[in-house]
Parts: C-alpha cells; structure tokens; sequence
C-alpha cells in the first residue's frame, strides 16, 4: 500500500498518471482499428510527420492540434501522391515521406531558441507535464475519445467492408479522412508522455493485444485500453522505483504485457492453444 | 413500358490508358436474375462498381429503378455481396453484427439499433438459415454459409437490387443449391439479381437471363443461348471449348466436330 501512495504524494507524479493513461485509453480504442485495417505503417508514419507541425505550432504560438492536423494532412497526401503516381510502392512512398518529414522536424528544433521544451516532444516528458499541457491533453482526449465511440459502428464498417459503406449511400472516403484526422488528433494527446518516437506503440501494442483475446469487436473496445491503461499506470510506477525513463518503461510494460498474451492466450496464443488442447486430450483420455 | 431495374447505357471506363468498359448496355428488368460471364479483366467489376457508382464512367449513364446511382444508394436499395477474397474472414464481427451492417443506412448518426432494426436482422437470418450460427465469428462459417450471410445483410437492408461478386467460388455443390434456391425465392419476392461468375454449370439453373462481357456486352439473352460454344468461344477465346462448359455442350461440340 505505502508502495502505492508515496508516489501520489508528488504533483508532478499524479499529473502524470492522469495524462498517460488518458492518452493510452485515446490511443487504445483508435489502435483497434488500425490493426484491423492494416495502418500501423501509417500510424507510424503520421505520428511522426505531425513533428514539423508541432515545431512551426510552437514557433507562431499556435495550438500544437492545429499544426500536428496540417502534417498529417501533408503527410498522407504526400504519401498518395507518391504512391499514386511513380513506381514506388506504397510502404516505401510511407518511409520516404515520414522520415523526411521528422527530420524537417528535427531540423527545426535545431535551428529553434528554447530546445529544452521541444527536446520532450521527441522523447516524451512525463514527469514534466505542466497543468496546461495536462488541460490539452484532456480535451483534445476527450474530443477524439468521443468521436470515435460516436462513430464506431461507421467506422468498424469502413474497416471490414468500405464497398457496402459505399453501396448504403456513406462515404468511405470520408470516413477514411475521418479516422486520419483523429489519428493526427490523438498523436499530439500521446507526443506529451511518451513521445514522437513511442507514440506508435501506444498506437498498436493494445489493439494488436485486444485482438488476440477476442472474437468481438466491441469487446476489443473495451479490452485494448482497459490493458493499455494498467501497463501506462504500471509503467509509470515501475519508473518511479527502478529510476528508468517513463515514456519508455510505459511502452515496455504494454510490449511485456502483449508477449504474454501471445503466449498464453486461450485461443490465439502459442502456448494457450496447445495447453487447451492437451486438456481436452486428457478429458477425452478420462472419459474413455 | 415499366421503368427498369438497371440500366446501363453506353457506358466506358478506362483506368488510366487501360480500357476496362467500352460503351457497355444493358437493360434488366425488375425480379429478374441475370449472371454475368466473361473473363477475368473483362470488366465485371468494373460494371458492378459503375452501377453502385463507385467510379464514374468516362462517358454513358447508370440508372437504377430510374434514379441515380447516388440516390438508389442513400435509400438503401443496392445490396453488395463481396468476393469471398475481398473479405477479411479474421475480422472480430459476428454474423449478426455482419447482418446488423445492412441497416446502418436506416439509422441515426450513431447506428444505434433499434428494435425493429434488431428484428429485421433475426428475420433475414432465418431466411437465410443461419439462425443458429448468429453468434459465430464470420470466419468460421463454411464457404457457403458465409454467402448467405452476407445475402442476409443484403436481406436485412431491404435491397431491391442485389449485386453479387463470384457467389459460388470455393463453395459445395450442396450450399450452391441452397444459395440458387434462396436467390430464386428474393427474386419472385420482386428483388432484382445481377450475379458476375465465371462458373457456367450454375448459370441455367440460377438465371432468368445472361450477359456476356467482354468489355462490351456481346450478348444479352436466355442463358442456354448465351452457353452456346460459339458464343462463350467469343468472350473467352477458343480454348474455353476445352474446359469449363457443361457436358452437354462437350458432347455436343464433338458431335459437331467429329
């Protein structure tokens, strides 16, 4: 118990439990989708890219949303640019795009007064998130939280067959830009805790590990950041007393926690599938 | 003269410098079944995807029940049965939640279902027979259960058109009668068919009518005319006289040749 509450003892300590796990919980029900749909190539990619966005965002002293949206939006439309109209496939047109854009990114941060405060975008900044940082992350949080409970059903459809959204009169392009521009949305939530460079774990370890447990799409809602939430929590008391960096130790504990479940989950894992059989070898061997 | 179910006119369509339609026809009837046969590239998918207005065509027009692609969509009358490669079969959803997907475009801004929603859905998979499997996860039904499954959605929907995309590739004997069965049972309810295949043992059983493609409708009419060698031998090139043709028509042909 007194292992528990010393932590909470510290503001800075407190404010950094609520704003990873609120970032996890964001990050988690829109990692459902994207593992669905195969975009954690472009998780990755938009997450990274939103960092010249952020950059500019903080030099004019605009909202870190707005800049972090307009990069998204330059990323994936580069992306399909590329893609679309030369040779080069599309996981290379990603590469190609994001990585040119974070490194415009960097380039900016180098060539930018006051360092400190955008090295944390890179690297995450748990243990420093002041209370208007932590007033962002909560409403653009729970702006994207909402948005995409509201909408799940649309988009669960767009993920599973964009060409019946298409013949019921929806739009799939639409939904496409929607679930993009939330994408974009919940990176800035994440770039607080754990970074640019990690935001992508939170945006597929939970899913990817909901996905092993469950036959049920609305059950992975509800498992992916019920997990994701613990492992950040987790995470962030593991630092505390081993002295590790936060950001990180939150990613490890989800990587941990997913290993685990590939293992021995019942009847997706490694190990759990064959235990099961075995036992009802042995059931069937008893009943003879 | 009545208002056809689906009407295509003149319609052509090119990806880039490649020409997928050219000026297409075709005229059905309501509550009628048609199938439609051609090659692999010939432009099947391409039509289905001109008729729910997908793509646009470079040039023609597309009417369905005499209103625009658009609008037939936004009342809810154009069901889509995917290719079974089309379809993520791993996906957490199960029947029912696959069925329930057809009302969406009944439902408010949340797609909340409601009782006659839920209804709807029970019903549509009696229909289809798979009442007992609704709680099933889609990827463990057989091959043809999922068809039906996916006819149920098109059921629950309340199409009045339905497209169908290769509905009898990797399915047995036994679930293709069933599915002919069912799909004869929507039409004399009013329901109008339009089914791409390449398999033609299902075609006389299964169809009021038949089309052939070959980026143009070559032919338009009964299906034992339309399966006639000669013809087929224009959509698919001579070697189809070899393979894939009921046996009649083999015996047949040697009959002619010998």
């Amino acid at each position: 118990m007194e292992l528990l509450l010393e932590p909470l003892s510290y503001d800075f300590m407190v404010r950094a439990i609520v704003t990873t796990a609120l970032a996890a919980v964001v990050c988690a029900v829109l990692s459902c989708w994207l593992v669905l749909i195969g975009w954690s190539l472009m998780g990755d990619a938009v997450s990274h890219a939103v960092l010249p966005g952020v950059v500019l965002a903080y030099i004019v002293g605009a909202p870190f949303a707005l800049g972090a949206l307009v990069f998204a939006l330059v990323a994936v439309t580069l992306i399909g640019v590329v893609r679309n109209t030369s040779r080069v496939k599309e996981d290379a047109a990603i590469g190609i795009v994001f990585s040119s854009l974070f490194a415009l990114g960097l380039v900016l941060i180098s060539v930018t007064p006051s360092q400190t405060d955008l090295n944390h975008i890179i690297f995450g900044n748990l243990l420093g998130v002041s209370i208007p940082d932590l007033i962002q992350v909560l409403v653009l949080g729970v702006v994207a939280f909402a948005i995409l409970i509201l909408k799940r059903r649309d988009l669960t459809l767009y993920a599973f067959d964009p060409t019946h959204a298409h013949a019921i009169g929806l739009s799939p392009r639409r939904l496409g830009a929607l679930l993009l521009g939330l994408l974009a949305l919940t990176s800035v939530v994440a770039l607080q805790t754990v970074g640019v460079v990690l935001v992508v774990a939170m945006l597929i370890i939970p899913g990817a590990t909901a996905y092993l447990l469950t036959d049920r799409f609305s059950r992975m809602l509800v498992i992916a950041p019920t997990i994701s939430a613990l492992c950040s929590v987790a995470g962030i008391y593991i630092s505390y007393y081993l002295d590790t960096a936060s950001g990180a130790m939150v990613v490890l504990t989800q990587g941990v926690v997913f290993g685990a479940v590939y293992l021995f989950s019942p009847r997706q894992g490694l190990i759990g599938t064959r235990l099961a059989k075995a036992r009802r070898r042995k059931a069937a061997a008893l009943a003879v | 003269m009545s208002t056809p179910a689906i009407l295509v006119d003149n319609v052509t369509v090119h990806y880039g410098e490649v020409l997928a339609l050219d000026a297409a026809s075709l005229t059905l009837d309501p509550a009628r079944i048609c199938g439609l046969v051609g090659m692999n590239g010939s432009g099947k998918s391409t039509l289905f995807k001109a008729i729910m207005g997908m793509i646009k065509p470079d040039a023609g027009t597309v009417r369905i029940n005499g209103q625009s692609p658009g609008r037939a969509r936004r009342e809810g009358g154009i069901g889509y049965v995917p290719q079974s490669e089309d379809v993520d079969w791993q996906f957490p959803l199960s029947v029912r939640d696959v069925v329930m997907m057809g009302r969406y475009g009944h439902q408010g801004f949340t797609r909340r279902a409601s009782k006659a929603d839920r209804a709807a859905v029970d019903e549509a998979l009696d229909r289809v027979e798979l009442g007992e499997y609704a709680g099933r996860q889609i990827g463990q039904l057989s091959g043809g259960q999922k068809k039906r499954a996916f006819v149920a959605r098109g059921i629950a929907q309340g199409a009045t058109t339905m497209l169908l995309d290769e509905p009898f590739a990797g399915v047995d004997k036994r679930s293709e009668a069933t599915i002919t069965r069912l799909l004869r049972e929507l039409a004399s309810d009013g329901c109008t068919i339009l089914i791409s295949t390449h398999d033609l043992h299902a075609l006389p059983q299964l169809c009021d009518e038949a089309v052939l493609l070959m980026h143009r409708v070559l032919m338009h009419g009964p299906p034992e005319q339309v399966l006639q060698p000669e013809n087929l031998a224009m959509a698919f090139g001579l070697d189809v006289l070899n393979r894939d043709l009921p046996d009649q028509d083999v015996h047949a042909r040697k009959e002619r040749t010998a």
